[in-house]
């Protein structure tokens, strides 16, 4: 039987994954996949507490949420192709123009 | 005796009249237009908005003037402008009043003015700031106005200031090289020790007069009031004011601007350093003869200062080269005259010898010009002689200025310097007498110095300036002329009751300044007089003939005695002195201000605040390092922080 806690618990461990993929994958179209899964593991949680609560206001913000998520998805990935074609490069370590 | 001083006189008639104030606002007015559009304009019509300006107000004053003088003794005319100062207890108006005494140093100012003014004309004319120059000559001639017509002591400092900036700006008027604009400056800072105590004696007078509950600058209540002053506050704010005197009439110990004055024009050195500016203090003291007359001790003070004044600056005088450097000292010692005559009480005979004064000196010092425009700039009489046959008019009228400032029978010098002297010996200091006839002795031996070397004899310079050498336009011998007759017929004005005159100068002034009455008998006052006629005659003749072969006489008493030439020609090296022990004093703890307390405290807060910022900024400015994935760590760990706070706080 699957409760609540168990989709909490898995979109959790999502979150963390999708956490430390941002964090230490070097390759900036990587990490931006690993924010992917982090916005996938709320979504997960908002669809488990909706239904476990009967309540349809957390479908309404995953729709919100994945809307939102495409138009980042576009607006990312150009950054990243033009980033790539003025620095020829989509390693996060190596572009650090705003620094001290 | 100065005692019986009747300045108990009748309240003077005023008549109110609303034309004074046109008398300063002309020459105002011309320099103001001078200033905005000289640059622009032909020289010919520079010189005559100039001149026009204060003949202008000379018209004004010759009218204001016979309104005083055919009026009752004591006709006060009296301009009320507006309320200049209205606080609490202290209302000061802008008023200007025109009496005997005002009223003849106006005629003074405007006329003497005129003719120098006309005089500059010529004497300028190859001057490229020519514009410039009669903007500050115009300038000066209201400020002077004003600093005479004032009836309160505020508003004649505003003149007194007027005057001190004007004289700063023409002593250094060419500023291009650096020694004529450093005797600018030290005039104006000489000046301003004499002004910080003129302020300091104006409030004590205040504070007094407030606590008498008329709390009055005017100097017809300051004069009324002197009676039921304090003694030690009048005697106070006399000193004070005196020594605001001494700064202004270049009198020891404030005296050492005047001598580096002749850095300016010629026809400054007369208008401001010889007829008007410098006789600001002794109009003071005169203006103020009630006040004065409640504090003995400080007309003893003043009497004492001009003796000295007067013997130390004529001891100096016989021994300078500089044709100009001879007047200025010159003139110190006669101011000191002036001060002497106030203070043994007798302030009418200060005013008369400031009169004459103004048309002798006057006449030499644009002599002088005359000269020293012919010869192309020269001032060294070393390098003079002969110059009579070259400068007809110019020699003229100069022997008449020195015979006049000498002291001989007859010519305006001698009537207002006996009246001086007799007035001293009268007074009972006798000491002081002696001293100012041995000054008046010397007068006549170096003004008849300084007209042997420069007029008789060889000539000394170099041979191509003597044949270029020429004399001055009509412009500049025009008021010559005048002035030579002003300084011949200048002193039967005030002709002695023992030569059978009356005296009608002093008359005048009377209901201003007080009587002064002689008691002396008039076998004595002849007596008096045959001396210093004595003494003038003596150091005529004694220069004449010891000067007629040239100026080998000076060497050889500098080869004789080197070391009182130095001290004559040094000025009692009072001037080094006061650089070394006050002026490099100053300096040097300035230096010290600047180095330790500005740089070393106030700087060093300043810096290190700056520098402490600088380091707290560095220490964190790592952070910053352009890598997105440690931003998103550090955002995680903050995130991941605060959550477990809440979470931990929710628990408990």
């Amino acid at each position: 039987m699957t409760t609540p806690a168990h989709f909490m618990v898995l979109s959790a461990m999502l979150f963390a994954i999708g956490a430390v993929g941002v964090i230490t994958r070097r390759n900036v179209i990587v990490m931006f996949m690993s924010v992917e899964i982090m916005l996938n593991a709320a979504n997960l949680a908002f669809i488990a507490v909706a239904n476990y609560l009967g309540n349809m206001n957390g479908h309404v913000v995953v729709l919100l949420v994945m809307t939102v998520a495409a138009a980042e998805a576009a607006i990312g990935l150009a950054v990243i192709l033009a980033m790539f074609r003025n620095r020829e490069t989509v390693r996060a370590d190596e572009i650090g123009l705003l620094r001290y | 005796m100065a005692a019986p001083h009747a300045h108990e006189v009748a309240r003077a008639a005023v008549e109110t009249v609303d034309f004074l104030r046109w008398i300063p606002a002309a020459p105002l007015a011309g320099s103001l237009f001078l200033m905005l559009f000289g640059r622009r304009l032909p020289r010919p019509v520079v010189g005559a908005v100039a001149c026009a300006a204060v003949l202008g107000a000379f018209a004004l004053t010759v009218t204001a003037f016979l309104q005083v003088a055919g009026g009752a003794a004591g006709t006060v005319l009296h301009d009320h402008i507006y309320s200049w100062i209205h606080l609490a207890e202290l209302d000061v108006s802008a008023s200007f009043n025109l009496d005997a005494l005002s009223g003849t140093m106006c005629l003074v100012i405007t006329g003497v003015g005129f003719l120098i003014h006309v005089y500059s004309t010529g004497y300028m004319s190859h001057d490229p700031d020519h514009a410039r120059y009669f903007a500050y000559l115009n300038l000066f001639t209201s400020a002077m106005l004003v600093l005479i017509l004032a009836d309160s002591l505020p508003l004649m400092f505003v003149g007194w200031e007027g005057v001190g900036l004007c004289s700063y700006l023409l002593i250094g008027f060419w500023y291009t090289d650096p020694a004529k604009a450093s005797a600018g400056k030290k005039a104006f800072v000489v000046n301003r020790i004499g002004d910080a105590a003129f302020i300091l004696g104006m409030c004590v007078l205040f504070w007094a007069m407030a606590d008498l509950g008329r709390a009055s600058l005017v100097f017809s209540d300051l004069n009324t009031a002197a009676t039921k002053l304090d003694s030690g506050i009048v005697l106070t704010a006399a000193l004070l004011l005196f020594i605001g005197a001494t700064g202004k009439s270049a009198q020891i110990p404030l005296f050492v601007w005047l001598p580096d004055a002749m850095a300016g024009p010629t026809p400054v050195s007369a208008l401001i350093h010889a007829a008007t500016m410098v006789t600001a203090g002794v109009y003071l003291i005169a203006r103020l003869s009630g006040l004065y007359v409640e504090a003995p001790v400080a007309l003893n003070v003043i009497a004492v200062v001009g003796a000295l004044t007067a013997f130390f600056a004529a001891t100096v005088g016989l021994v300078q080269n500089d044709i100009k450097k001879v007047l200025a000292y010159s003139t110190v010692s006669q101011l000191g005259y002036m001060f002497l005559a106030c203070g043994v009480g007798a302030f009418g005979a200060g005013i008369f010898h400031v009169v004459t004064h103004a048309f002798f000196k006057a006449l030499l010092f644009l002599g002088a010009g005359s000269v020293i425009h012919g010869l192309h700039e020269e001032q060294d009489i070393r390098k003079m002689g002969a110059l009579r046959s070259k400068m007809p008019v110019t020699w003229a009228t100069f022997v008449v200025g020195t015979l006049a400032i000498a002291g001989v029978p007859g010519l305006s010098g001698f009537f207002s310097k006996d009246e001086i002297l007799a007035a001293t010996f009268d007074s009972g200091h006798h000491v002081l007498w002696a001293i100012g006839l041995l000054g008046a002795a010397m007068t006549a031996f170096y003004m008849t110095r300084l007209v042997v070397l420069t007029f008789y004899g060889e000539y000394r310079g170099a041979p191509e300036v003597l044949e270029k050498a020429h004399e001055s336009p009509a412009s500049m011998t025009l008021p010559l002329v005048v002035l030579a007759i002003l300084a011949a017929v200048g002193g039967y004005m005030g002709v002695p009751h023992v030569l059978g005159g009356h005296n009608q100068f002093g008359e005048f002034l009377a209901p201003v300044v007080g009587h002064h009455e002689l008691h002396l008998s008039h076998g004595t006052e002849l007596g008096l007089m045959a001396l210093s006629i004595g003494a003038a005659l003596g150091g005529i003749l004694f220069a004449w003939r010891r000067y007629s072969a040239g100026v080998t006489p000076d060497e050889r008493f500098e080869e004789s005695r080197p070391d009182l030439h130095a001290l004559l020609g040094n000025a009692y090296y009072v001037d080094s002195t006061y650089q070394h022990g006050i002026a490099d004093r100053v300096v040097d703890g300035s230096r010290a201000l600047w180095k330790g307390v500005d740089v070393g405290i106030i700087d060093a807060i300043a810096n290190g605040f700056a520098s402490a910022a600088r380091m707290f900024g560095d220490s964190w400015r790592r952070w910053s390092t352009g890598n997105v994935q440690h931003y998103a760590l550090t955002l995680l760990i903050g995130v991941v922080t605060m959550i477990a706070v809440v979470v931990a706080g929710g628990a408990r």
